[in-house]
């Protein structure tokens, strides 16, 4: 089996919808003319590879890589997982990126106006590439929720914000992360973008005590699937069948 | 019951939100010191070969308004036409020229703007050529999935009035929604391209 083959088609009824009013700001930003399916052409077959000697040593250390006096505040925790694709292969050399955050639920970012107090010492981003086996691991504090102006008083339950990169463009997603056993998962406007419960599942990661780093971090298991590749076996198969 | 299909779910997409840039765009948004550059600022080196264009452009919501927030990232070719991917079984592309870029819109104006060459042609499916073209990619708060998009370019009429792509697009008035209009500017040919998420001039967006 080689990577050749195009991808399966996305299953647009996994994803949200563009439209979701429940999410106001969606109403203005969703097309309304149907999207124009596009068998895949080496345009999206081919995707931009990034090497691990594009990152630093703290990249992966939230806990480390912006703090200026000490550690930042709050539930220190390890996020880890694979990358696979719909084949259930690992998907090596996949590049995450993740933002965040802090524990207030306050982030770093000048258009942010929530009254939570800054962190000193956290940043809120991070990334990873994929070993040969698809994991990927880093560490971090646990992000609150924050209230967000959508109805006059709709909170995001605690989450991280991931970006993904596979082998092909036609892979690029971007999508969040939550906490198993958060009630708030299930009142977030957002979350119900997703039309299926098992869909929204898919984003919870897991609490695995096994993995607890003992007097130190609760760790926190989640993989991610990407789109997977029909097989060549059939792509060379007789015209007309 | 049947035997089970061993296949998973595609992770699904949620939006990239309002600090997307938090994450890809860290020095932009005044979090320095976790990495030196932001990732896809510079296409272009001095030994890229092809000829240097700027692309830029504006993202518009259905009232009109430019989006201040969006992401935008391009996937192209090279000069010749090949892609810097291992996926790229057709030859080597120029060592010079890695083919992705990524642009926040700027916070004030909306306006996103990206220094790089000009994509040589690839083959569609069936070997016919694709009028030379660029992926564009554009995330943002409000959009739950991201959008892929083509940039063509308007001076390259004949190759794009035989692209089996372009033709695909059964209503013809919104082929020139893909097509970025070419002027010189500061001594550099220049590429609009405004994108519309939705209403009358909406962008042929696709499932691809
Ligand atoms: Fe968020």
């Amino acid at each position: 089996m080689s990577d050749q083959g195009s991808f399966y088609q996305r299953d647009r009824s996994w994803h949200p919808p563009a439209f979701t009013p429940s999410y106001k700001t969606s109403v203005l930003r969703s097309p309304q003319q149907p999207l124009l399916s596009l068998e895949n052409t080496i345009s999206e077959l081919t995707g931009p590879v990034f090497g691990h000697d594009k990152l630093g040593p703290l990249d992966n250390d939230l806990l480390r890589n912006f703090a200026k006096t000490g550690d930042p505040i709050g539930q220190r925790i390890v996020v880890y997982g694979r990358v696979l694709d719909e084949n259930a292969r690992p998907v090596p050399g996949a590049l995450l990126e993740f933002w965040q955050a802090n524990a207030g639920g306050r982030y770093r970012h000048k258009k942010e106006t929530y009254l939570a107090a800054i962190d000193p010492n956290f940043g809120g981003c991070g990334r990873a590439i994929t070993d040969e086996e698809g994991r990927y691991w880093f560490r971090t504090i646990k992000p609150g929720a924050y209230p967000w102006p959508n109805g006059v008083n709709d909170w995001r339950p605690a989450h991280i914000h991931f970006s993904v990169f596979g082998h092909a463009f036609a892979q690029r997603l971007i999508t969040q992360m939550y906490f198993e056993g958060d009630p708030m998962i299930w009142q977030d406007p957002i979350v119900a973008t997703i039309p299926d419960k098992s869909a929204i599942e898919q984003l919870v990661a897991a609490l695995d005590r096994q993995n607890t780093l003992p007097m130190d971090a609760l760790a926190y298991k989640f993989d991610i699937v990407l789109r997977g590749r029909r097989s060549t076996m059939f792509e060379n198969r007789m015209e007309g069948n | 019951m049947v035997q089970k299909l061993p296949f998973l779910k595609e992770s699904p997409s949620q939006t990239a939100g309002p600090y997307v840039h938090i994450g890809t765009n860290p020095n932009w948004v005044e979090i320095t010191g976790v990495w030196k550059e932001d990732l896809g600022l510079v296409l272009v080196g001095p030994e890229t070969k092809g000829e240097r264009i700027v692309i830029k452009g504006r993202v518009f919501d259905g009232a009109g308004d430019p989006l201040k927030d969006a992401l935008l990232e391009i996937w192209q070719a090279d000069a010749e036409g090949l892609y810097n991917s291992p996926q790229e079984k057709r030859g080597k592309a120029d060592p010079n020229f890695v083919g992705w870029g990524r642009q926040p819109a700027d916070g004030t104006t909306g306006e996103y703007r990206f220094e790089t060459i000009k994509p040589g042609r690839v083959p569609y499916k069936d070997g016919r050529l694709m009028a030379p073209h660029i992926t564009v990619w554009i995330v943002a708060r409000g959009i739950n999935t991201g959008l892929h998009t083509r940039l063509y370019f308007s001076d390259e009429e004949a190759a794009n009035a035989e692209c089996p792509v372009l033709a695909r697009i059964a209503h013809k008035a919104r082929v020139p929604t893909l097509i970025a209009t070419r002027a010189e500017e500061n001594g550099l040919p220049t590429y609009t391209f405004d994108i519309h998420i939705q209403g009358e001039k909406e962008t042929v967006f696709f499932d691809i």
